[in-house]
């Protein structure tokens, strides 16, 4: 452009054109999590009207399930929330035993509890320095990360994988705790409070943090519930809902914890919920390790639903044929519907499950919680400015695998 | 899941209830298509059900049944008092239930989702277009009678030069200027931290109130009637250069 003394009076005073422009946002853009289009009207640099698309991860979890048998949906489960691959395997495992009518031995559910708990701290550790390094903060990012790095090393010696451990199993978990299990987890839970606390240092009297959190990216609760919003997105609005609390699961009821609510449900609510969240994640696990027994079975004692000792399989002919026929014509689950809901990473994690007698789910439904939080964002982000879109669609925390399925 | 929210809907509805069920210790009614929307509105209006929360609505396809194809099932949760219902419809294939997005937001999308992958097609919905997938696609994925081994046919290169794949918009609530007044809070003034929050209380207006917000409204419109009156005088050209062809 020439500079403004050589253009002529004319084009000088041209008035700018200030209709709304209508910008192009994702699906694949460096600043979004996961792909996800929005496009939108802008007003200078506020946005007045948006349109949010998801979609660009979708692999057809609900009909891949539908030809595979009830075991195999493990790998699946795993994919829909890969920041906290745990309590989608929990949730299934829970799902199609509440359908077959059993329940896991004791030493099993608390195992699940504290697998699902210790995903839970790294799914909101990701979370939570990911919305500070999205205000440019790239040091508490690293740093917050170093916990999920630590909660990983855990898993990694309990399920043999870092992120996708399709450890959960129908009736029981792949494999009993390590000899190691509690030392590990006991050893954890001061360095998960010390880096707490340190994120609190860092961030919460950071004026810039502070300025873009406070305020930006508000949700009504009366709107979280319309939207059907669930877990710390609705919790930030002042609405006390935690599956946990308000319909146990496993040995939920056996626990002391609080559930932390918000007030403003703006950005910076849902940041501090997060974290008071890993607090009480860190409560739930300390009692559950108190009372988790050392020894016991850890799978239902039924060999038509659980696979049989490895051992076995190699050296009698009984376990053989019963592994052979779990695995080929999978398990048989009886016909009926349930809908089994825990409290995944982000909220209500539900299977609406239809079984038609076959070794075959008939129809798998996942609730995704992001799925809803998500559709709820507009709503955080009409009216407010371009660059909150970026820390408030942080702090929803959507998931691609899981949102899009 | 709670026996109270049945015993109140049959209590209330009577007749229009079809068929209640508790497998599994989760309650459920059934109720006829047309009785869908008003069932749904009284469990949200009700003063001793509060169903407030959406939770879930899904399809499940089932198409051996003789009677109706599809089953429509909606889950809902009473926020004050933590009931939770689940309500079932069936639906033929190509009949059209009535849209929940009226009664919760949260509807909009889950029965977008149902279109997207059953084909069935909610009344009055207010955007009804694909969600997870893309608009060329053929089919609906999730009915039993979808091989899942199909392929798509390619779709050609879109020519886009209006994003098209919108909703209509109108102008709606812009954000104020400034962030926080933090002179006035450190001075120990109540005066509020955000905007939308100022705009509810009154001590911010909002966008659409403003000057600027008509003046630009008033620009679309002219620039869209102009628009509408460039077409109409390029089709009549058209139609009379066809004309002449012949």
């Amino acid at each position: 452009m020439e500079p403004a003394d050589e253009l002529s009076n004319d084009q000088a005073s041209l008035e700018l054109d200030a209709d709304p422009m209508r910008l192009n946002m994702g699906p694949s853009h460096p600043a979004m999590h996961g792909t996800i289009r929005m496009v939108m009207d802008l007003d200078g640099e506020n946005v007045i009207n948006l349109d949010v698309q998801p979609g660009y991860l979708h692999r057809g979890f609900e009909k891949s399930c539908e030809r595979g048998t009830w075991a195999q949906v493990f790998p699946y489960a795993d994919r829909l929330n890969y920041v906290s691959p745990m309590l989608n395997n929990v949730g299934w495992s829970l799902a199609v035993e509440k359908l077959l009518g059993i329940e896991v031995p004791e030493r099993c559910q608390y195992y699940r509890v504290v697998l699902g708990e210790l995903s839970r701290i790294a799914d909101h550790f990701t979370c939570n320095g990911a919305s500070a390094m999205e205000l440019g903060a790239f040091t508490p990012f690293l740093w917050l990360l170093k916990v999920r790095d630590w909660v990983w090393d855990i898993l990694e010696r309990e399920t043999g994988a870092r992120m996708t451990h399709s450890f959960g199993r129908i009736g029981g978990m792949a494999a009993p705790p390590t000899a190691t299990f509690k030392d590990d987890v006991r050893q954890l839970i001061p360095e998960v409070h010390k880096v707490v606390k340190e994120a609190e240092i860092m961030l919460l009297r950071n004026r810039i943090f502070l300025d873009r959190m406070q305020g930006v990216g508000v949700l009504t609760k009366e709107q979280a519930l319309s939207y059907g919003c669930t877990g710390p997105v609705a919790r930030s609005t002042g609405i006390p809902y935690d599956v946990r609390k308000d319909h146990p699961y496993l040995v939920y009821d056996r626990f002391d914890f609080d559930v932390p609510i918000g007030e403003d449900g703006d950005n910076w609510d849902r940041f501090m919920v997060r974290l008071e969240e890993i607090r009480q994640s860190v409560r739930i696990i300390e009692q559950a390790l108190e009372q988790m027994p050392d020894d016991g079975p850890v799978n239902v004692d039924d060999p038509r639903i659980v696979y049989p000792d490895k051992q076995d399989v190699y050296t009698t002919i009984e376990a053989t044929i019963a592994h052979f026929k779990l695995v080929m014509e999978g398990l048989r689950v009886p016909k009926g519907e349930v809908y089994s809901f825990t409290e995944g990473g982000n909220g209500e994690l539900g299977f609406h499950i239809v079984s038609d007698g076959s070794g075959t789910p008939y129809r798998v439904r996942v609730r995704p919680p992001c799925w809803y939080n998500l559709a709820a964002s507009r709503e955080m982000l009409l009216g407010g400015m371009i660059a909150d879109i970026i820390p408030t669609f942080g702090s929803v925390n959507m998931i691609g695998g899981e949102c899009d399925r | 899941m709670s026996q109270a929210v049945v015993d109140r809907l049959t209590a209330e509805l009577g007749d229009r209830i079809l068929e209640t069920s508790d497998a599994f210790g989760e309650h459920e009614v059934r109720v006829a298509v047309k009785d869908w929307v008003d069932v749904a509105q009284f469990l949200k209006d009700d003063e001793e059900l509060q169903m407030d929360h959406f939770i879930d609505l899904t399809a499940i396809d089932h198409p051996e049944r003789e009677s109706a194809r599809f089953d429509v099932t909606l889950m809902a949760r009473s926020s004050a008092n933590g009931h939770r219902i689940r309500m079932r419809t069936h639906v033929d294939d190509g009949q059209e239930p009535g849209t929940l997005s009226r009664i919760w937001e949260g509807a909009n999308w889950a029965e977008r989702e149902v279109w997207d992958m059953f084909g069935i097609k909610f009344k009055d919905h207010p955007d009804l277009r694909r969600i997870l997938l893309y608009e060329e696609f053929v089919g609906h994925p999730l009915r039993k009678d979808y091989p899942i081994d199909k392929a798509q046919p390619l779709v050609p290169y879109r020519e886009v030069t209006d994003i098209g794949k919108l909703p209509p918009f109108g102008i709606e609530e812009g954000q104020p200027f400034a962030r926080i007044d933090w002179e006035a809070r450190l001075a120990g003034g109540d005066n509020q931290v955000s905007p939308a929050i100022g705009v509810q209380q009154g001590q911010r207006r909002t966008l659409s109130d403003s000057e600027a917000a008509q003046q630009i409204q008033a620009r679309i419109d002219a620039r869209l009637a102009k628009e509408a009156e460039e077409g109409a005088a390029a089709e009549s050209a058209d139609a009379a250069e066809q004309g002449s062809g012949d």
